[in-house]
């Protein structure tokens, strides 16, 4: 792999991560990391939609003209993210009821316009995928994070495994406010720590 | 290739050939997923329903029919059957009592109405607290247990109201709106044995079923619960 394709890969995952830096879709982030399943289960959903947007919009970008261009990203989108919605109500019906409204709430979730807008609409093929990955893989990483932290504060639990008894969790970090806690360290020891590395 | 430019045509052409393979894309995958979908959902109801009756070997999805609540709703009830035989009922309850939004519960009734099991199907109540009532009301300590419970013989509702059921600690209005929600399916189902007078024996209550589910099929919901509902409810006003 060329130098330039890891630079794009490593972009998303480290320096313009989308939840620790770039602060974009904070709502599923916030909404559906109550568990660390929750949290991979909408990331990779996000990646899905990221990869296969990013690679049809950087193939069509010179047959959409550029006035319209943003309602044919969205359709293209949208399109991605109700076939997942569907694939997922088929095949993993458990992981869909817990997501719920958020998975048809990928549409706007700014990251995934972002990258098209600014990063498929301007390169190839490849590069857009690794481009989507990397993005994809950021968010992911983020997710579970934020994810597994809130589980184990809140419930004692990662993954559902028992890691300290259960009534010793501040159940704050399920709900709400854990989230916004967690989000704000998490932002603050990866910008301190990762980035700057 | 250049950029097309943004003529009138061009962006027409451009939308329309977008939008069409969209629209084809998911025509297909709509099809492809329709019956895998309607399988994860059954399978999703059965499973529900095998929690909460102890034991059936015929569909009781399939056979599902609808029961009045005393409040003019009506519920979902899936009769289990061994050998033809009423087993069991598995009755889809709600309450909108919750702390925090509706919640619906399977709850198994053996065919005298005393309670087999449960299983909470949905809520949003506080985790923690409220989300205890899927072990709390099975646990055998105190008063919290209502497995095997006939609401008919005891009071079906929380302590601190005076009832035989103690309370989620921490989480009273939610164990009163569980409650709730089996009551009414409790209630529900009584009301319905006293419509059909040969219920207990299975003779009716089987044929009604049968009919109803049939309907169901044909003419979705809408036909099923407007022809089924109201010849019960002339029949419950007779009483």
């Amino acid at each position: 792999m060329s130098n330039r394709s890891t630079a794009v890969l490593m972009n998303g995952i480290i320096k313009e991560n989308p939840t620790f830096v770039l602060l974009l879709g904070m709502c599923p982030t916030l909404g559906t990391t109550s568990s660390a399943v929750n949290g991979l289960g909408m990331g990779l959903a996000t990646l899905f939609v990221l990869v296969s947007s990013n690679m049809v919009i950087s193939a069509v970008k010179n047959l959409i003209p550029d006035k319209v261009r943003i309602p044919g990203f969205i359709v293209i989108i949208a399109t991605f993210v109700t076939l997942l919605e569907l694939l997922m109500k088929a095949y993993v019906p458990s992981l869909y009821e817990s997501l719920g409204l958020f998975i048809p709430l990928i549409v706007v979730n700014c990251i995934v316009l972002a990258r098209a807008e600014s990063f498929a609409s301007k390169n190839n093929v490849f590069s857009s995928m690794l481009d989507g990955l990397g993005m994809g893989l950021g968010f992911t990483i983020a997710l579970t994070l934020l994810g597994a932290l809130r589980e184990l504060l809140g419930s004692g639990k990662v993954f559902g495994l028992n890691i300290f008894p259960e009534q010793y969790g501040v159940l704050a970090f399920v709900l709400a406010p854990g989230a916004f806690i967690v989000l704000g360290y998490l932002i603050a020891l990866f910008n301190r720590y990762i980035k700057k590395a | 290739m250049q950029k097309l430019d943004s003529t009138f045509k061009n962006m027409v052409l451009s939308l329309g050939g977008v939008t069409l393979i969209a629209a084809a894309a998911l025509g297909t995958v709509y099809s492809l997923t329709l019956d895998p979908i309607a399988q994860a959902d059954v399978a999703r109801q059965e499973a529900a329903i095998k929690a909460v009756v102890p034991s059936f070997d015929n569909a009781p999805v399939a056979e599902q029919y609808r029961i009045v609540t005393p409040e003019g709703d009506s519920l979902i009830c899936f009769p289990g059957k061994v050998g033809g035989k009423l087993s069991g009922v598995a009755i889809q309850s709600y309450t909108k009592k919750g702390f925090n939004g509706v919640i619906d519960v399977m709850v198994g009734l053996s065919p005298d109405g005393s309670i087999v099991d449960y299983s909470v199907l949905k809520h949003a109540e506080t985790p923690g607290l409220g989300s205890k009532m899927q072990e709390w009301f099975r646990m055998d300590k105190n008063r919290q247990s209502i497995l095997g419970f006939n609401p008919g013989e005891h009071k079906l509702w929380v302590s601190k109201d005076g009832g035989d059921v103690d309370a989620i600690t921490a989480a009273t209005i939610s164990s009163r709106a569980f409650l709730d929600a089996v009551d009414r399916a409790y209630r529900s189902y009584m009301a319905s044995l006293d419509v059909n007078i040969d219920a207990r024996t299975g003779a009716t209550a089987s044929t009604d079923s049968i009919a109803a589910s049939k309907e169901y099929e044909v003419d979705a919901k809408s036909a099923a619960t407007i022809e089924y509902q109201p010849s019960e409810k002339e029949e419950a006003t007779h009483e």
